[in-house]
């Protein structure tokens, strides 16, 4: 092995001069302990840093060669995105006496699951419409979160965002309820 | 009765097994991490359970914080081709030597009159630039961002032949309108469907 000879030049007179066996083993423990803090933080930061994409497409606006069908407005569920991380959520056509019910994020699941249940028992199994409107008071960060709540509640039509068309009752209700 | 000697056995292990396999995997890490580049702007995006990964081809980026708009072009080649159009467009001669610097430059945010200084600076004079610059101007007279857009697209379709995904990067906190008027600008392009840039969230429960 390549070592060094270093002990000091023969031991005793008269005797072979026997070169001293110096230990060879190294202590790694440190080497190891240092190999794995950066294999941690390679893997945590390769993995955590990669970020998702999540598509979105949204309808055309200039496009009028399709020919746009009416949907069924018992089967439609409209949720307008408010400030203060509110939704305010609604079946149908609002009015009087189908006031949206505003909720907070943390609730909406349950109410999309709910809706989506009662429209599939009602109607033998057919799929809820969504329509995502986020206002001037919603942050980015609703409108993610709103999409993410209709894939993980398993949506499976397309949801219609509509940030155009606000309607009036909408605006009003969402003003009164101090979320607009 | 003689005593049980316990045997007292040395505690050290051999740790050179255990010290090849930690390293081999070090460098297996390090290998196939890839540096990202610093955002010039500061955005904390939002979270998704969703699980598509990013692709790292054909892509522009739009960053969205603080009301300005970054944008950045995946790919060396097409940068430079980008660069080339937009010069074209704008009338501005860009040098060899700019190109090949504005081909390893990351997300940019300036307005394309201060462009050409921008390039020649150096690292920490550029995000002091940008600070200052106020992102790439998107208003209805002077929209030079959505010009981006489509030169970078027009060049992606050019030197590769597909199309270019086009991916918003927001702030959590942005206000939706601010996204709202990007995403205008790029139905106004005919690009309906795009990505949202979300980091992984741990299983819904």
């Amino acid at each position: 092995m390549a070592e060094l000879d270093t002990s000091g030049g023969g031991g005793k007179k008269g005797k072979k001069v026997r070169s001293k066996k110096a230990n060879t083993k190294v202590d790694l423990t440190a080497m190891v302990d240092l190999a794995f803090l950066l294999i941690t933080f390679f893997m945590l930061t390769t993995s955590l840093s990669k970020p998702i994409a999540m598509d979105i497409a949204k309808p055309d606006k200039d496009d009028n060669s399709v020919e746009r069908l009416a949907v069924r407005e018992s089967e439609t569920m409209t949720i307008l995105l408010g400030k203060n991380n509110k939704v305010a959520w609604y079946m149908g056509i609002p009015s009087a006496s189908n006031a949206p019910t505003v909720e907070s994020f943390a609730d909406i699941r349950k109410s999309i699951l709910n809706n989506k249940k009662k429209v599939a028992d009602a109607t033998g199994g057919r799929q809820i419409i969504m329509v995502i409107k986020p206002t001037s008071g919603a942050t980015y960060k609703n409108f993610v979160d709103i999409m993410d709540e209709l894939a993980i509640t398993k949506i499976k039509t397309a949801p219609a965002i509509d940030d155009e068309n606000i309607l009036d009752s909408e605006k009003d209700f969402m003003k009164q309820a101090g979320i607009l | 009765m003689p005593r049980a000697k316990v045997q007292r056995k040395s505690t050290s292990i051999d740790m050179t097994a255990m010290c090849d396999v930690s390293f081999l995997l070090l460098t297996f890490f390090i290998l196939t991490a890839t540096a990202r580049q610093p955002d010039p702007l500061d955005v904390t995006i939002p979270s998704s359970t969703y699980k598509l990964k990013v692709p790292d081809l054909d892509m522009g980026i739009l960053s969205i914080g603080k009301g300005q708009v970054f944008y950045e072009i995946v790919g060396k080649d097409i940068k430079m081709s980008t660069l080339d159009k937009m010069g074209e467009k704008y009338s501005i001669k860009f040098t060899p030597e700019e190109r090949e610097r504005f081909g390893v430059i990351g997300a940019f945010g300036v307005p394309i009159g201060s462009l050409k200084q921008f390039i020649m600076m150096d690292g920490e004079k550029r995000t002091k630039f940008q600070e200052t610059a106020g992102g790439i101007p998107a208003d209805s007279t002077n929209n030079q961002l959505a010009e981006w857009i489509l030169q970078s697209r027009t060049s992606v379709a050019e030197l590769h032949s597909t199309q270019m995904r086009v991916s918003i990067k927001g702030d959590a906190n942005e206000e939706y309108p601010a996204v709202k008027k990007i995403v205008d600008i790029l139905q106004k392009q005919k690009i309906n469907k795009f990505s949202l840039i979300t980091s992984a969230e741990g299983g819904a429960e």
